[in-house]
């Protein structure tokens, strides 16, 4: 009896409110990304550059939910991904962009566009090309259902290596303690 | 004001409760009494008046809901926010009360006239919807009393010249039995107490614990071993604390005792002193019973004055007692919680053990007995074990006082041997429709019809004296979730499980209410269930869940049908979430919304 | 007997101590050795004779059965540092404390991937108002490790709980509420004790580099126990 073999296994990756530190992690796999690719491959992300998710497997998203557009893009994951990773700090509980959570949007608007002279330029951006921000940034599992979550400022490559290969292996992941790492 | 302005406030109430440290809250709330509210002079002069850290003071002070760190306004309405009071209209009478009184609630209106703000429970749901002002309760609330008292705040009337009956609270007591119709004279159950104490050497222990006298505050301890294990620890001074902090929803029995049996409770207090071996009592009065506390010192006054208390207490040894009020603080009805409270602290349970019988007041041997414990205690004395365990059942001897509210055409008190059904009480009260009851109060458990068959007794269903009946057409949903809120908000955040989880708790239940609900939010409900139930310190975080609990299992529809058909929904609106920069940019384009997830 | 072997206890020692002398790690985190245990984060409860209860408080006594690594027990644990997490803002990137700080460590070693809970993002400002120390609200776990510091071996009560309930916080005795207002000195026990980055020195940063601190070389499982006091004679 032979065992058919696996089809690989359909990724996309998208940054939100992040750095794409996290996606720098994820490239960080160096020697192991070959083997990686012989495993999956990409769907939207910014590696491929295609512009909209179709249905995949995992789907990988680092940064924080900060703005209208980042819902959307954050719903069109959660629609076609089987299962969807938060990928990081900002991603979990919604990181450096969500430092901004204790002022009033309102206020920080006014005070960058107009009231400080070195920034104002002619007043709050208002092109409807530009997303509007929300009143407060929130990480992902506030917006949609998470399945897994791999912690870190960034992650290490070996931490995302080591969920990826598990969840495509089938089983449940388990980070190690020295994996677990928030900074 | 400044500080020596402060002194001719502060000076005499440091003299009545002697400057000293563990009298602190009964310091601050005569103060606030006398100002109004405490200021950061107040506390800074409180604090070098006894000695402590203005830290602690602060700490203290900012733990009690009715002290007000701030300017509160002359007239301090705190409307009862119960579950019987808002089924009888509360909410909407606290909207009319703010209209007429152009106050907005939860605020202190600029003139400092008047707030209006709500507080939990405050005992008089056989009468409700109920009011404090200014400490003093105001019972049946209703659109006519409303005006009236918007009229007298508006009038700057003073609180001791509004009409008496605004404040008049009936005890209606609905049902008598051994206890409430004793027709004991004062004194005869220390006399009693003292014979039996000079007949055998155990005395009045014994005969207690032949009795099977269970505390009647809803745990159930046997009332005759922690008086035995009281007078057995090794110690100077033992004291008698008779908890009167009634904090329960839905509880109001130990009010009707002490506005109409005082002599009994103090007659339980004492001759449980002379049993133990204690000389000095203290009763910790709810906050919300102030209205009742001179009454109570001129029971103890003309009991001093018939030598029923003071050097030789009845004819025994010298026993006195000393009236605590509190502050608002439901979870000082946790007998620990309270000793901290009377020792002027932060109403934090203690860890145990060791226990009170032997570590208790100010470190003391002390015995912590429900108000109507010590009045069965009294009872005991006169008429005997034999009498006693002749009602009741096996395990539960002797009657019990219910608190009978909510839909029901006979609210009050009733007093029935336990073992009676459910059905038995709801028949007697006059509950035509009744779909399901709660026993205990919020932290006890709620029944639906299929089990008004069951029996109030620590066998079955044990109950502190709370029994609110809900009929037809109420929605259990909305029970648990104010009850879920009332947890959160008397949570003393001492422990993680119980700070974090009565508030995340209270969150869940209102993404549900909001219709933002999913099967994630019950699986949320079961987590916090197990971290409350399994890591809680006190008995206040073990049972928040309750409410969850009984109404889930026994009302799951009233949930299912508030959940979103989405197996997960953010908690909050997301275009709402877009609004403040859409006033700020001026855009209302189709980019510039967030509709559902599609 | 706990987890099914057996550990001497001396009197006057509570379970998580007798545990800890005898090289077997219970998770905690408002407990420290030097100080009067306290049983409010709750992190070290466990079966103890059939009752769920807080080990640092519980009196040690001949044949207690205590089960404390069970699938049920790790699951409270790590709800409660979940909660820990979602309460305060703890934004561990930016932190000075990380690597060295006890509520990461428990997470790390728990497997606290995510907070799971609604962030509440409180509003807390902080006070670097002392010359030498700053304090971060935002990172307060309201252990009391620096109340109880403070007042048993500083002497100097500079630490307070006020509220109760979710806002239950720490204040400082000085009329102002401000540190630099109070007795507080770099040299307290107080600023020594916090296991979280709320009390913090001055001009102190990343002095040891991330991924050479305390929690980077050993899970703070395996460092609890060297920090153990044990009776003299044994070793762990």
């Amino acid at each position: 009896m032979t065992v058919p073999a696996r089809p690989r296994v359909r990724l996309a990756t998208t940054s939100l409110a992040g750095c794409f530190g996290c996606h720098m992690s994820l490239l960080d796999i160096d020697e192991k990304l070959l083997p990686l690719l012989e495993l999956v491959e990409f769907d939207r992300s910014p590696l491929t550059d295609i512009k909209h998710c179709g249905p995949c497997d995992i789907g990988l998203i680092e940064g924080g939910v900060c703005n209208a557009e980042n819902v959307h893009v954050l719903r069109e994951f959660r629609a076609n991904c089987r299962v969807l990773i938060a990928l990081g700090a900002c991603a979990i509980t919604g990181g450096l962009p969500a430092q901004r959570n204790h002022l009033d949007l309102g206020l920080c608007l006014q005070e960058v566009y107009l009231t400080e002279p070195s920034l104002s330029r002619g007043g709050i951006p208002n092109d409807p090309e530009l997303p509007l921000p929300l009143d407060k940034v929130h990480p992902l599992h506030e917006i949609v259902r998470v399945d897994y979550y791999i912690p870190g400022c960034p992650p290490s490559a070996e931490a995302i290596w080591q969920v990826l290969t598990d969840l495509i292996a089938g089983r449940l992941p388990q980070l190690p303690e020295r994996l677990v790492r928030y900074d | 004001m400044d500080a020596s302005s402060l002194s001719p406030v502060l000076d005499p109430i440091l003299a009545r409760w002697g400057r000293t440290p563990d009298r602190l809250l009964q310091v601050l709330r005569e103060a606030q009494d006398a100002t109004g509210w405490l200021s950061p002079e107040l506390l800074a002069a409180t604090a070098r008046s006894l000695g402590l850290p203005l830290a602690h003071v602060r700490g203290v002070a900012s733990f009690y809901s009715f002290l007000a760190l701030e300017p509160a306004g002359e007239y301090r309405v705190l409307l009862s926010d119960g579950v019987t009071d808002r089924m009888d209209g509360s909410l909407e009478l606290g909207e009319r009360l703010c209209r007429r009184l152009w106050a907005e609630p939860d605020h202190t209106a600029g003139d400092g006239l008047v707030s209006v703000r709500r507080t939990s429970c405050t005992g008089l749901c056989d009468q409700g919807p109920a009011a404090l002002v200014n400490g003093i309760a105001i019972p049946r609330l209703d659109g006519r009393v409303v005006d009236a008292i918007a009229d007298l705040i508006l009038a700057r009337r003073p609180l001791d010249t509004w009409p008496v009956d605004l404040f008049s609270i009936p005890t209606n007591v609905r049902r008598e039995d051994v206890l409430l119709r004793h027709g004991l004279s004062p004194g005869v159950a220390i006399a009693a107490a003292l014979a039996r104490n000079g007949a055998a050497p155990a005395g009045m222990i014994a005969e207690l614990r032949a009795s099977g006298l269970r505390g009647r505050g809803g745990a159930g301890y046997p009332t005759g071993n922690k008086w035995a294990s009281c007078e057995a620890a090794p110690g100077e001074s033992r004291y008698i604390v008779c908890n009167a902090d009634e904090g329960e929803p839905g509880t109001f029995k130990d009010r009707v005792l002490l506005a109409r049996e005082a002599d009994l409770v103090f007659e339980g207090m004492t001759l449980a002193g002379h049993a133990v071996g204690a000389t000095r009592g203290l009763l910790y009065l709810r906050g919300e019973y102030r209205y009742l506390l001179d009454s109570l010192e001129a029971t103890l006054a003309r009991r001093r004055a018939a030598g029923l208390l003071g050097a030789t207490a009845g004819g025994g040894p010298a026993f006195d007692v000393e009236i605590h009020v509190g502050a608002g603080a439901y979870i000082c009805g946790e007998e620990t919680a309270l000793l901290e409270s009377l020792e002027g602290k932060r109403g934090i349970p203690r860890n145990r053990p060791p226990y009170p019988v032997t570590h208790g007041y100010l470190g003391r041997p002390t015995v912590v007995d429900n108000v109507e414990t010590l009045c069965a205690a009294a009872l005991i004395a006169v008429h005997g074990a034999v009498a006693w365990r002749r009602l009741g059942t096996t395990q539960s001897s002797g009657t019990k006082l219910l608190s009978v509210a909510g839909d029901c055409t006979r609210r009050g008190v009733y007093e029935f041997p336990f073992g009676v059904t459910v059905r038995e009480v709801l028949e007697a009260a006059g509950a035509d429709d009744p779909i399901a009851v709660q026993v205990g109060g919020p932290s006890g458990t709620l029944i639906d019809c299929a089990e008004f068959e069951r029996h109030l007794s620590f066998e079955d269903l044990p109950t502190g004296g709370a029994f609110t009946v809900f009929g037809r057409g109420r929605d259990l949903f909305e029970v648990a979730r104010q009850h879920v809120h009332f947890f959160a908000h008397e949570s003393c955040g001492f422990c993680t499980p119980c700070r974090v989880g009565t508030s995340m708790l209270a969150s869940v239940m209102d993404k549900i209410h909001d219709g933002h609900g999913s099967r994630h939010e019950l699986a949320e409900l079961d987590r916090l269930t197990s971290v409350l139930g399994n890591g809680a310190h006190c008995g206040l975080g073990h049972t928040a869940m309750n409410p969850v609990r009984d109404t889930i299992t026994r009302f799951a529809p009233s949930y299912e049908r508030r959940l979103a058909s989405a197996d997960f929904a953010p908690a909050f609106d997301l275009d709402a979430a877009l609004a403040p920069a859409r006033r700020m940019t001026g855009r209302d384009d189709p980019a510039s919304h967030l509709g559902d997830a599609s | 007997m706990l987890d099914g072997a057996p550990v001497p206890f001396e009197p006057g020692q509570t379970v998580l101590q007798a545990a800890l002398a005898a090289d077997r790690y219970i998770p905690h985190l408002c407990y420290h050795p030097e100080f009067r245990p306290h049983g409010s984060c709750k992190l070290c409860t466990a079966s103890v004779g059939g009752r769920l209860v807080a080990t640092c408080t519980t009196p040690a006594e001949a044949g207690l059965v205590v089960d404390s690594e069970t699938p049920q027990l790790r699951d409270v644990r790590r709800t409660l540092v979940q909660m820990l997490f979602a309460e305060g803002n703890h934004f561990c990137p930016s932190c000075e404390k990380s690597g060295n700080c006890q509520l990461q460590a428990q997470g790390s070693d728990l497997g606290v991937t995510t907070a799971g809970f609604r962030h509440l993002y409180p509003d807390r400002p902080i006070d670097a108002s002392h010359p030498d120390a700053w304090i971060d609200f935002n990172r307060c776990v309201l252990c009391e490790l620096c109340v109880r510091a403070s007042d048993e071996v500083d002497g100097k009560h500079v630490f307070a709980l006020a509220g109760r309930g979710l806002t239950k916080h720490l204040i400082v005795n000085a009329p102002s509420n401000r540190l630099g207002d109070t007795t507080f000195a770099a040299s307290d026990e107080a600023m020594q004790v916090c296991p979280v980055g709320a009390i913090l020195p001055k001009r102190v940063g990343f002095a040891v580099p991330i991924g050479s601190r305390r929690y980077d070389q050993r899970p703070v499982s395996a460092q609890a126990l060297d920090d153990a006091p044990r009776p003299a004679g044994r070793s762990p």
